[in-house]
């Protein structure tokens, strides 16, 4: 096997399974400890997605779902690099996101939310990074939304993420919020994140890439878990 | 540089991973047809419930597997089975790396901060089974939680995030 093994996660910075604050988490976290194991082909080899499985428009979510006009809501335009941890940029990845819209409404049949749905508005989308790592979507800015986990709970507004990196090991599902939103400081999924890691998961503004009479621009990067070759044994 | 922290995928993942799976309008990446079944006569079903540390079904988890032998990687949400079964149609691996046949398996729901990555053997390996390298590094109780029986249409595979039947889960 590959002496080139993926570092695993950090938890300095990665959230536990168990944050009892996050109250779905008591009863679906494991509770025995991980089976480290030697990573082998299976880890390390795929899947890979490529240009094949991104539509045109699937970059822009103000316009894969129109019906009769645009969706309602900021128009923001969101890019970034995905990197490993050795500040390698990934090319030619995958990532798939997904959100609420702009009166923090999910289309998923379970969301009960009275909050309306935007026919113009799906909320959902792929973008693949270019040959130096790095992505660009626009879509609309999403809504905040309450959710039962505690009296008067709401999420701040995010939007979800699904990357892939080389293989099942730089696998992340993450969310990206808005800096300076007052609900961060009560949400117990970013406050599950170590001190550390929270700033990492928080997009900066970015007048750089603001479209004039637009889009507002922000600026998110991924860090994936990167390589190193050391022998596995030795760590 | 630090690691991207990891966040829930959340209750209403369907429409943006797993959309033709729950008929919305979006084209999926991947679906739960490894290969078609149609053309494959060696075709296998693979399915099984998500189950929490309660004993109850849970409904809103999605599972992701991967045969590296292959290069067959599927998805499927378990809100949509009458059963809340994941279920997914592909052909049984062969060995790879030194390894019994098995297929990796991504564990993704709300409530999980971070994704959990297992393994799925096959009860019908008993000789490449108890030389696997990774099979020999779980507890030899815990071993079977690995393993999935098999049954008329291919093998079934539960997996239990708690309890006396907790699954193995690895740090990969």
């Amino acid at each position: 096997m590959s002496d080139l093994t993926y570092n695993l996660f950090d938890r300095k910075v990665q959230p536990p399974y168990l944050a009892p604050d996050y109250k779905s988490t008591v009863l679906r976290a494991p509770t025995k400890p991980l089976v480290v194991i030697k990573q082998s082909l299976s880890e390390l080899t795929g899947p890979v997605f490529g240009e094949m499985h991104v539509g045109p428009l699937d970059h822009d979510l103000t316009k894969n779902a129109r019906i009769n006009g645009e969706p309602l809501g900021e128009r923001i335009v969101v890019h970034g690099k995905v990197m490993d941890e050795n500040g390698r940029p990934i090319p030619h990845t995958l990532i798939e996101l997904w959100q609420a819209n702009s009166a923090g409404r999910y289309v998923h049949k379970v969301d009960q939310h009275d909050a309306p749905l935007d026919p113009n508005f799906l909320g959902t989308g792929r973008v693949l990074t270019d040959a130096d790592g790095k992505y660009k979507f626009y879509t609309i800015k999403p809504g905040a939304y309450p959710w039962g986990n505690h009296y008067n709970a709401w999420r701040p507004n995010h939007i979800h993420f699904s990357l892939f990196g080389p293989n099942i090991s730089t696998r992340l599902v993450t969310q990206m919020y808005f800096p300076g939103d007052p609900l961060l400081q009560y949400d117990p999924l970013f406050l599950a994140v170590p001190p550390k890691g929270r700033d990492l998961l928080v997009s900066q503004f970015d007048l750089s890439i603001t479209e004039p009479s637009f889009a507002l621009g922000y600026r998110f990067d991924f860090v994936l878990r990167g390589t190193h070759s050391t022998p596995f044994e030795n760590r | 540089m630090l690691q991207t922290p990891s966040q829930t995928v959340g209750p209403y993942f369907a429409y943006g991973l797993t959309p033709e799976q729950y008929l919305y309008d979006f084209k999926s990446l991947v679906g739960n047809q490894l290969v078609n079944p149609i053309d494959q006569p060696d075709a296998i079903t693979i399915s099984g419930n998500v189950i929490d540390g309660q004993g109850q079904v849970i409904t809103d988890a999605m599972i992701e597997v991967w045969d590296a032998q292959n290069k067959l990687f599927g998805r499927f949400g378990t809100g949509t089975d009458p059963k809340s079964r994941f279920i997914f149609h592909t052909i049984k691996p062969g060995s790879i790396d030194g390894q019994a046949p098995h297929l990796s398996v991504i564990v993704f729901m709300r409530g999980q901060l971070i994704h959990s990555y297992t393994r799925l053997y096959f009860s019908d390996e008993d000789e490449l089974n108890e030389k696997d390298v990774v099979l020999n590094a779980v507890p030899q109780e815990r071993r079977q939680t690995l393993i999935a029986p098999k049954n008329a249409t291919g093998y079934e595979f539960n997996i239990y995030m708690q309890g006396e039947q907790e699954t193995v889960f690895f740090e990969v």
